[in-house]
């Protein structure tokens, strides 16, 4: 997972088709044909709607480009964004690169399937 | 029990080192309470009253001896906290005052510390545990596989289950290795952290429902179809509260291999449509009774969805299921000395119609049990001097042995707040008997008034109006002769602090609300609620008797209702069978009448 800083970050690129989602919003509604990010909105890291939505962008609609996840981003929550499709995240302005990492890493695997391993780990011991 | 992996032992070691690292960040000033709030909840920590609370998870109440002697040592050496913290909180609760008795006695807060308590989810509790050794505490308990993982936060929480499963004679299937299944799908499960609000799941394996499945987000009911394949009825949407709902059946019948599937279905629903702009609204209670059927069509949708898109990849294979239930084997013991049981149970029953309390403690504490040389034995933590459910660390240390030369070394908490011994041989009954009567722990009232379900409430609870310990103290105290209580017979008795209704008081037969009036306590009584069990009949929240009781008021009231019983019953009739027949009114209006303004005129006419 790409972890970017608030001023990496820009919300409109030129020649980029980025499409921004809010958290209430249904992905499956959406034309996704040449779409090359979709940004994913946390307005408070407690509300979990947007990992629903990155789920079923990544798993259900197969979407192989860019989701970004913006808004309340720490460091805490980025391992569940990493499984649950997103590819980037903009960490708040106060957030710790280190401290960030270190999250990421800490676990190497799961119990369940997730947008990234979508096989649960008694599935993947029986193959 | 289920036996830990390497897997699962480093899973929950690793679970422990992050806490440790978010804990130091956050008391080194780097992560603030607001983002720290919910990672601490997750793990079990809340701020209380007056101390931080620790709710340690007890998988489907399953306890080893093991387990129980470091619960022992959390309390004796960690429940301990700054004699300055003590010393307020005395002084905070004794300005709440005490509830007078008619006698003349006075009950107020006793805080003590140094002991674990508890919960009607089958979990553990402590009170006093200073957050600086927050992290030793998770430490200490992963050293013995246990966490407090997803006991607090909006997620699924842990999944709760008959204190009988895997011994009840009315068992359908063994409901523990679908709950733990269940705990591990939903451990750490990266889209459901943050969900509306918190998620409760109880699966019953028996033709009885013990677990109150219908007051659950999901309650899961094993049963066979006609075909004879084993599968769930599916409930979702019950929950207690300010609300309280009685949960719908959205599957009659689930095939076992799609329980995770169909789970997962129920919870992205949820977590994509449940309200988050209003604290209590957002429970999935809610949800379903708004939506009503594009609630139940989206979630098949959902499903189906799951099942032709998605590959249905949490299908549980059979080897899954017998990796899992191969843990669930009943305990080798010690003899097999079947063939002479059934005489030593003649004789334990001549012994116990000689004794009448042994005989008591084998009528009310004893339960048959699958194998017809054991028994299911419930030790009472309802007895005067401690609050109900609470266990001392030198009491915890003498369970863990009886545990272990009783009932091969495991117990259960169940949802009443006691102590069950599971595996405990006929043979042995009156020499537990013994042992446990000398630990204070043999009191044969389970299941009867005294047996009360009580939450924490103001003594400890951020959440609380008004405490339930002194007033189940105070009618404690008040049903003591054993005559009596058996005379009055099975009686649900639930005493909650709040309307958050931990003390389950909307399905008590007797419910006891803590409410704030002008910020002194006061209670509101509900009478003919129901858990959903066999004597209590179908699941439904009581019903309110009336304006709310002080506090010295409802030791009276409730004696004032139950002489009611006595003089309306027929023979061998239950209060909750009396009290459906006769309906609330005889109840309502001798309750008002025990209100001590009314009372004073009476007592100076007499």
């Amino acid at each position: 997972m790409k972890l970017l800083a608030a001023h990496q970050h820009i919300s409109r690129p030129e020649g980029l088709h980025v499409l921004e989602l809010a958290n209430d919003a249904d992905p499956r509604e959406l034309a996704l044909e040449g779409v090359d990010r979709i940004d994913l909105h946390f307005p408070s890291f407690t509300d979990g709607r947007a990992h629903s939505q990155a789920f079923l962008l990544r798993r259900r609609l197969g979407y192989a480009g860019e989701i970004r996840a913006t808004g309340d981003v720490l460091a805490d929550q980025l391992p569940l964004l990493a499984r649950n499709g997103f590819s980037h995240a903009v960490l708040r302005a106060d957030q710790d690169l280190v401290v960030a990492e270190r999250q990421l890493a800490r676990f190497r695997s799961h119990y369940q399937g997730d947008a990234v391993q979508p096989r649960p780990r008694f599935a993947q011991l029986s193959r | 029990m289920y036996q830990y992996t390497d897997f699962d032992r480093q899973f929950v070691r690793t679970r422990a080192e992050q806490y440790r690292d978010q804990l130091q960040r956050h008391l080194a000033g780097q992560l603030g309470e607001d983002e720290f709030r919910p990672l601490r909840l997750q793990n079990g920590w809340y701020l209380m009253r007056h101390a931080p609370m620790l709710r340690v998870a007890v998988p489907y109440g399953e306890l080893s001896s093991a387990q129980v002697r470091v619960l022992a040592r959390i309390a004796r050496d960690y429940d301990q906290p700054a004699h300055a913290v003590f010393q307020d909180a005395v002084a905070a609760q004794s300005r709440l005052g005490e509830i007078q008795l008619r006698d003349g006695r006075a009950i107020g807060s006793r805080l003590s510390t140094g002991y674990a308590h508890f919960t009607t989810r089958q979990n553990v509790q402590f009170n006093w545990i200073p957050l600086a050794r927050s992290a030793d505490v998770m430490d200490l308990l992963a050293s013995v596989n246990m966490h407090g993982i997803q006991t607090s936060g909006s997620c699924i929480r842990n999944i709760t289950t008959d204190a009988l499963a895997g011994i009840a004679v009315d068992e359908v299937a063994d409901p523990r290795p679908w709950a733990e299944i269940l705990r591990q799908w939903s451990t750490l499960h990266p889209e459901f952290a943050f969900l509306p609000r918190k998620f409760k799941i109880a699966i019953s394996g028996a033709h009885e429902d013990r677990a109150a499945s219908a007051w659950h987000d999901i309650g899961l009911r094993l049963r066979r179809n006609g075909q004879g394949a084993l599968g769930f009825q599916v409930l979702v949407g019950g929950g207690m509260g300010r609300t309280p709902v009685i949960a719908s059946t959205l599957r009659d019948f689930l095939p076992r291999d799609q329980l995770l599937n169909y789970v997962e279905a129920v919870v992205r629903v949820y977590n994509r449509w449940g309200r988050r702009d209003n604290k209590y609204k957002a429970r999935i209670k809610i949800l379903v009774k708004a939506e009503g059927q594009r609630f139940v069509d989206e979630v098949e949708e959902e499903y189906r969805q799951i099942v032709e898109v998605d590959g249905a990849p949490h299908t549980l294979s059979a080897a899954e299921f017998e990796r899992v239930n191969v843990s669930f084997v009943p305990p080798a013991l010690r003899s097999g000395r079947k063939t002479v049981d059934a005489k030593v149970f003649l004789i334990l029953q001549a012994t116990a119609e000689h004794d009448l309390e042994f005989g008591r403690w084998l009528q009310r504490n004893v339960r048959p049990h699958q194998d017809p040389s054991l028994r299911a034995v419930t030790l009472s933590f309802k007895r005067l001097g401690q609050a109900p459910g609470d266990a001392t660390a030198d009491q915890l240390d003498a369970v863990a042995a009886l545990a272990e030369r009783y009932s091969a070394g495991e117990l259960r908490v169940t949802h009443e707040q006691n102590l069950l011994l599971p595996w405990v041989r006929c043979d042995q009954l009156a020499e537990l008997w013994r042992e446990a009567r000398q630990l204070g722990l043999a009191k044969p009232n389970i299941g009867l008034l005294s047996d009360m379900i009580a939450c924490p409430g103001g003594d400890f609870c951020d959440l609380a109006n008004a405490r339930s310990i002194p007033l189940a103290e105070a009618i404690q105290q008040r049903y003591q002769d054993l005559d009596e209580l058996h005379d009055l017979g099975e009686i649900d008795l639930h005493i909650s602090g709040c309307i958050n209704s931990c003390g389950h008081h909307h399905s008590g037969h007797i419910g006891i609300l803590g409410v704030d009036k002008d910020g002194r306590e006061w209670y509101q009584l509900t009478l003919g609620g129901s858990d959903g069990t066999r004597l209590s009949g179908a699941p439904v929240p009581g019903k309110v008797i009336g304006p709310s009781f002080s506090a010295h008021e409802v030791p009276d009231v409730l004696e004032a209702v139950l002489e009611v019983y006595r003089e309306q019953r027929l023979s061998a009739e239950t209060f909750i069978d009396t009290l459906r027949r006769v309906g609330l009114e005889p109840f309502k209006a001798a309750a008002n009448l025990a209100r001590h303004v009314l009372e004073a005129p009476e007592t100076a006419l007499a």
